[in-house]
């Protein structure tokens, strides 16, 4: 996996440099995604330019993640890092962003089409009330479903894309390091 | 049907055949087998190339013949299903499809083992993907002898055993020679054929109605004979409770079981990010939303073009009303513009077929090799190429599913579909849903989470009237029937999250937090993703 050149850091040293690393955060948005971080492949210009607000940035980690005399420490194990990277604030931020979408919309839309299901199966009376020319009660719940599927397609994509791929790309390469200086060069 | 048809559709799916063949050699030139390359096709497909390929593989003949024709029969009913399985996308895109590109390699069991012991956890996940891709298997065999009988005509057994055997040895040749790599490039010329096909039928049958909807479906119900009826729910599953319950049941099933399906689960791995399997997600739900919107006109047109009796005089299930409509839009049985749609239609419907069986094939064959195989040879044993198994398997895999598809044959393809969506929600989801959220998640529970799914699931189906105990059953002979209802998902889904909590709940193991934090920091930042 590539690496910018700004990232390079020795083998097994400059854990507590690396997840509390938040350098592009303190830039603004556009210098951010000009850093070399994004000259990745995949990373295909995303999100720059519209709607990329403040809040969009990777927050600030509340404190070094790690105490400074770590550094020295002998190498330590792949499961430490993860949860190091796991502990760090900039991941429980992507986290907490991730879930306050995610667990609200899935109660949302498996609410509403359990109910539609079971109003079509018991209360076919209902479902059967016309509302204008032949179009009834369930004829709308049923393309109504088919909307709320393509606007919270559409919205989970839009909030990823905005809230979460840059943090968790930042996140992404900081972990390999680590766990490459871990592994003495094997990622 | 006249000659001038079959001839014609068969010409038409023999150039499928060649061309699919030819890509098959083309993708696969110089290509030598690594696991990368045979699982994940190389892992560099685009999103929009991935995004046709996984609508290819999701929309099968169960949709494209089986939603119609419920539709033209009991008109608002059919509607049902293609509600469920679309809405069981967004489980894929907000629960799945990027965690799982981001944790795994090739297949489910790979996201789950990470955290475990993996022995155990590989085994049992294997086996419930091998049980779900074999059953789903089932439905496609069954499918393409139903659609050759219709073809054909009159036609004997023999031709239809033959059909079945035929579709099994392509897929066969297809899988195990060109791997991902070719068969999603059959899954995205299929969904092409498939949605332009779709797109064609609907456009004659709104101008046949000069775009007036709300003429279609006052038409449809009027021939329908059930008036006003005919647009709600009720005529299919509004009997008693029991039929009520099933719907239900078959419901949940679908709306859980997509995220469970070994072959939709694979097709993330062959993109190379998780950002790209988001983006394939939303083409292929923009695809198959699309799609079933316009099942739905061609079902209600089917309904007041052709009439529910013509259609049930055709195929008491209704799964000829697409090929049907396409003979009335081209302009009638004897007209040149009838035999070309109709031929179209029927030549489509077998690549769908032929695309989603191959589809499967492969998904299983990686479950057999790299969980299985892998988990159960001797120690001893040189590391034979893995995809050599899986060439082997992808072999036995075909047999297994030929015979059981002539074994099956008379029964109902949308049905058989339900079922393997029950036992995907029922086995698969509850651990792979445990083991990217829940910390405190162990080895037993993993197990546990499978088999206490997997096993009601199968059980149920078993002692339902399926099996036996009602004219319809597959042995209408003899009777142990128990459960009351044909789909099983009601009782298995719930059983098999509640087994994966009561599993790890007694189990004395720790969970390692060492493995929860990577697998968590992996499944959202994509950190050590291959």
């Amino acid at each position: 996996m590539q690496s910018s050149n700004d990232r390079l850091r020795g083998p097994g040293g400059g854990f507590e440099n690396a997840v509390g690393r938040r350098g592009t955060a303190d830039l603004p948005p556009d210098e951010a995604s000009a850093s070399p971080a994004y000259d990745d492949p995949w990373y295909d210009a995303l999100a720059t330019g519209w709607g990329e607000s403040a809040g969009a940035r990777v927050p600030e980690p509340a404190s070094p993640p790690t105490p400074p005399e770590a550094a020295g420490a002998p190498p330590r194990a792949a499961a430490d890092v993860y949860l190091e990277v796991q502990r760090s604030a900039a991941f429980q931020e992507v986290r907490s962003r991730y879930r306050r979408f995610v667990i609200p919309a899935v109660a949302a839309f498996f609410v509403w089409y359990v109910a539609y299901v079971v109003a079509a199966t018991t209360a076919p009376a209902l479902m059967a009330r016309p509302v204008a020319g032949s179009v009834n009660v369930a004829m709308l719940a049923g393309l109504g479903q088919f909307l709320t599927t393509f606007l919270l397609t559409w919205a989970y994509a839009r909030h990823a894309r905005l809230r979460r791929d840059r943090a968790a790309l930042e996140l992404r390469w900081d972990t390999q390091e680590l766990t490459r200086g871990v592994r003495g060069g094997a990622s | 049907m006249t000659g001038d048809h079959q001839t014609l559709a068969l010409l038409l799916f023999s150039i499928f055949v060649a061309v699919t063949l030819g890509i098959t050699t083309w993708v696969s030139r110089q290509r030598h087998g690594s696991a990368e390359e045979f699982y994940a096709g190389g892992r560099l497909f685009s999103p929009m190339e991935n995004g046709f390929a996984i609508a290819g593989d999701y929309m099968s003949a169960a949709s494209f013949l089986g939603i119609s024709g419920v539709i033209a029969l009991y008109g608002y009913d059919g509607m049902l299903y293609s509600v469920g399985f679309l809405v069981a996308w967004l489980v894929v895109l907000f629960l799945v499809a990027e965690l799982v590109r981001n944790c795994g390699r090739f297949t489910l069991a790979d996201v789950v083992a990470a955290r475990m012991s993996e022995r155990p956890v590989r085994i049992a996940a294997g086996t419930s993907s091998v049980t779900v891709s074999v059953m789903y298997l089932v439905a496609q065999m069954v499918g393409a002898g139903s659609l050759v009988a219709l073809l054909l005509g009159g036609t004997s057994e023999t031709a239809r055993t033959w059909t079945v055997i035929g579709v099994g040895a392509l897929m066969v040749i297809y899988v195990s020679l060109g791997g991902m790599r070719a068969t999603t490039w059959i899954q995205i010329v299929k969904a092409v054929l498939l949605l332009g096909g779709t797109v064609a039928l609907t456009a004659l049958v709104l101008v046949r109605f000069h775009g007036d909807l709300d003429r279609l479906l006052r038409t449809a119900a009027e021939r329908s004979g059930h008036g006003e009826a005919f647009l709600a729910p009720g005529l299919a599953y509004g009997g008693d409770w029991t039929s009520r319950f099933d719907f239900i049941s078959l419901g949940l099933a679908l709306v859980l079981g997509t995220a469970g399906l070994p072959h939709i689960l694979s097709r993330f791995y062959t993109v190379p990010t998780a950002r790209a399997a988001r983006r394939s997600v939303v083409w292929s739900i923009g695809l198959i939303g699309g799609f079933y919107l316009m099942t739905i006109v061609l079902g209600f047109g089917a309904a007041a073009l052709v009439g529910p009796d013509a259609v049930r005089a055709s195929n008491a299930a209704g799964n000829t009303a697409v090929p049907l409509l396409a003979v009335d839009l081209g302009g009638g049985a004897e007209s040149t513009g009838g035999t070309v749609l109709f031929a179209v239609v029927a030549a489509v419907a077998f690549a769908t077929i032929l695309a989603v069986v191959a589809g499967v094939t492969l998904a299983s064959s990686a479950s057999v090799a790299h969980d299985l195989y892998a988990s159960l040879r001797r120690r001893g044993a040189k590391p034979r190429s893995e995809v050599a198994v899986a060439r082997v398997a992808a072999v036995g895999i075909g047999a297994v599913a030929i015979a059981l598809g002539l074994l099956a044959r008379d029964l109902n393809v949308a049905f058989l579909v339900g079922l393997a969506f029950a036992v995907a929600a029922s086995a698969n989801l509850p651990v792979l849903l445990y083991s990217l959220f829940w910390r405190g998640f162990t080895t037993r529970g993993a197990v546990w989470a499978v088999y206490g799914g997997l096993v009601p699931a199968v059980a149920l189906v078993l002692l339902s009237p399926v099996v036996s105990g009602s004219p319809q059953s597959l042995f209408p002979g003899v009777d142990f029937q128990f459960f009351p209802l044909q789909n099983p998902g009601l009782v298995s889904i719930p059983l098999g999250f509640l087994a994966g909590w009561i599993g790890t709940v007694i189990s004395p193991e720790v969970p390692d937090a060492g493995k929860h934090a990577e697998t968590e920091v992996r499944s959202l930042t994509g950190a050590g993703a291959v």
